[in-house]
């Protein structure tokens, strides 16, 4: 028996905290990922051609895209999770007959739903520049889904070990945003030395922005069924950690 | 099965502190039971561990025949918890946090008892105000009515008077009255003792994590110090009844009566001491001396 009101009130709640602060949750990054794009698309045009045929204007679009989604999805159930257990207000969930698995699904899916959300914003304001009607949409929905997952996944994980606002920052600023920004969204990682192309080949995000152009391009730098088995194995691993850690009540119940 | 909540050998230890140490007692439905104790005595920590917001080092708890550890859902849908802390989620109105707090509990449409609730604690005008805004004692009664949006069978309100005003209070306990009578078994800690005196059938008494007390009241009452008498005299106390004397107060001479026809032997020495009565009161036995003196006596123990 699933406490499926349980599960959808509480989806539904994490979705409205996110979206009743909008402007800062999903119009920020939108706006960020419009201003790297005129930067670099300005100062590298005349550049680089990151593949046949595609400007490294419209080759940036994706990446930054992939990059916003992941750092959103990752923000949402970490600074909610935080937030509650910083406040206290964390009994109001940790009371009601919530299992592990719906407690977990609904700080996921909220997390995945304010991803996409600020992912499909960022191409609508990117899109001017040169990108193309994705040649396989399919793709590019299970890369942009999954990928959020994964982060979504973490950002759970974070916010439930972090006992102070700083911890989470230190988890941003040392693990997500490397992640994120050594991931190929600036470049192929073909153009790289051996060393670092090793180790973005050894970054999840590398196959999510990888696995997501290859949905706009029809090109990328490894096979989409690569990007496919790594991305879908992180989120299975993530996933089941955050489920593990909630059903345990690491952290939340003493 | 008639159990409203069964505490089995519950320890809890957090590090070296043993927060609670074998603890067992039952709270029989319909029940109106205090938990009292000093600061730090284990009562919030007891309460955690029945709504599952600690787990027990040892021992098992059941609400309502069912266990909160193998059978949590059963348990907390059975239970109603007000956490000691004043706690609210500042994005919401009063009104989205009791909806929530419904569908959470598995409950759709809930309007028609949210009203009720909103109502009998005198927030339907705060209704749609965002839980920032409201003051410390409105958001307590938030707290209350979150515990109640599923109906549970049982109640646990941890210090929920503290911080609210007399005329709240009262209301409060109107309330809380009104649902004991209507079935509801009613657990409750409190510092203000006559609050547990007035309310309560049966008071648990704890300290440092033991249960040293588990009486109804009355028997509490009866079976303390027994009563006093203050004394005020035309000359100091006869040499025969300093045994007795407990303490003095503002020029009276306190004196302790094991049984009300002490007194017989006390006017008697007063009068062989050639002294004179210039007042006398008999002092009743409250609930705060009787915790007080179980609280001193079980320090020497
Ligand atoms: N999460 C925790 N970690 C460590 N120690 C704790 C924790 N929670 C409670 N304690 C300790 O356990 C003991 C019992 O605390 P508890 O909060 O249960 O007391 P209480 O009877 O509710 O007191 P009060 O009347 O002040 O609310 C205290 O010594 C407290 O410091
Ligand atoms: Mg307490």
């Amino acid at each position: 028996m699933i406490n499926f009101t349980g599960f959808y009130t509480l989806f539904r709640k994490e979705l409205l905290r996110f979206w009743k602060v909008a402007f800062q949750t999903v119009a920020a990054p939108v706006l960020t990922a419009l201003l790297y794009q005129l930067i670099f698309a300005h100062v590298l045009e005349n550049h680089v051609e990151a593949y046949p045929g595609v400007s490294y204007t419209a080759f940036l679009i994706p990446g930054l895209a992939m990059m916003s989604m992941a750092q959103n999805a990752f923000a949402n159930g970490s600074s909610s999770l935080i937030q509650s257990k910083v406040t206290g207000n964390i009994v109001f969930i940790l009371l009601p007959p919530l299992t592990a698995l719906e407690f977990t699904a609904a700080y996921l899916l909220a997390a995945v739903c304010r991803g996409l959300l600020v992912g499909a914003g960022v191409l609508a304001v990117t899109a001017a520049f040169g990108l193309p009607w994705p040649t396989h949409p399919l793709w590019a929905l299970v890369f942009a889904a999954l990928g959020c997952g994964v982060l979504g996944s973490l950002g759970i994980i974070a916010g439930i070990w972090a006992e102070k606002f700083d911890q989470l920052a230190a988890f941003q600023n040392f693990i997500i945003m490397p992640l994120t920004f050594l991931s190929g969204v600036f470049y192929s990682i073909a153009s790289l030395p051996p060393l670092w192309r090793a180790v973005s080949h050894a970054n999840p995000v590398f196959y999510m922005i990888d696995g997501f152009r290859y949905g706009f391009f029809g090109q990328a730098d490894v096979s989409p069924w690569l990007s496919l088995a790594v991305v879908g194995a992180s989120f299975v691993a993530l996933a089941s950690l955050a489920l593990r850690m909630i059903g345990s009540g690491y952290k939340l119940r003493h | 099965m008639s159990t409203a909540i069964d505490i089995v050998g519950v320890s809890k230890r957090y590090g070296t502190l043993t927060a609670l140490d074998d603890v067992s007692f039952s709270v029989r439905q319909g029940e109106f039971f205090a938990l009292l104790g000093p600061n730090g005595a284990g009562k919030t920590t007891l309460i955690s561990a029945l709504a599952g917001l600690a787990r027990q080092d040892e021992g098992t708890i059941r609400v309502m025949g069912h266990d909160t550890v193998h059978d949590f859902r059963d348990a907390r849908m059975a239970l109603g918890v007000v956490p000691q802390e004043l706690v609210f989620d500042p994005f919401f109105t009063v009104r989205e946090t009791l909806v929530f707090q419904s569908g959470y509990f598995g409950i759709k449409r809930n309007d028609a008892w949210i009203d009720e609730l909103l109502f009998k604690l005198g927030l339907t005008e705060k209704a749609n105000a965002n839980m920032r805004a409201l003051s410390g004692g409105m958001k307590r009664r938030v707290m209350v009515a979150q515990a109640l949006v599923h109906r549970p069978p049982v109640i646990v309100l941890d210090e929920p008077t503290a911080g609210v005003d007399v005329e709240l209070r009262q209301s409060l306990w109107d309330f809380v009255q009104e649902l004991n009578d209507a079935g509801h078994t009613i657990v409750l800690t409190t510092h203000y003792l006559e609050e547990a005196e007035t309310l309560c059938g049966r008071i648990a008494m704890l300290k440092r994590g033991r249960l040293i007390a588990l009486e109804p009241k009355e028997k509490l009452l009866a079976q303390s110090a027994g009563r006093e008498v203050a004394l005020k005299l035309s000359g100091p106390l006869p040499a025969a009844l300093e045994a007795l004397k407990t303490r003095e107060e503002d020029g009276r001479q306190v004196l302790a009566l094991a049984e009300p026809a002490a007194l017989e032997t006390v006017l008697a020495a007063v009068r062989e001491a050639g002294l004179e009565v210039r007042d006398l009161t008999l002092v009743e036995t409250d609930l705060e001396t009787v915790f007080v003196n179980m609280m001193r006596g079980s320090r020497t123990a």
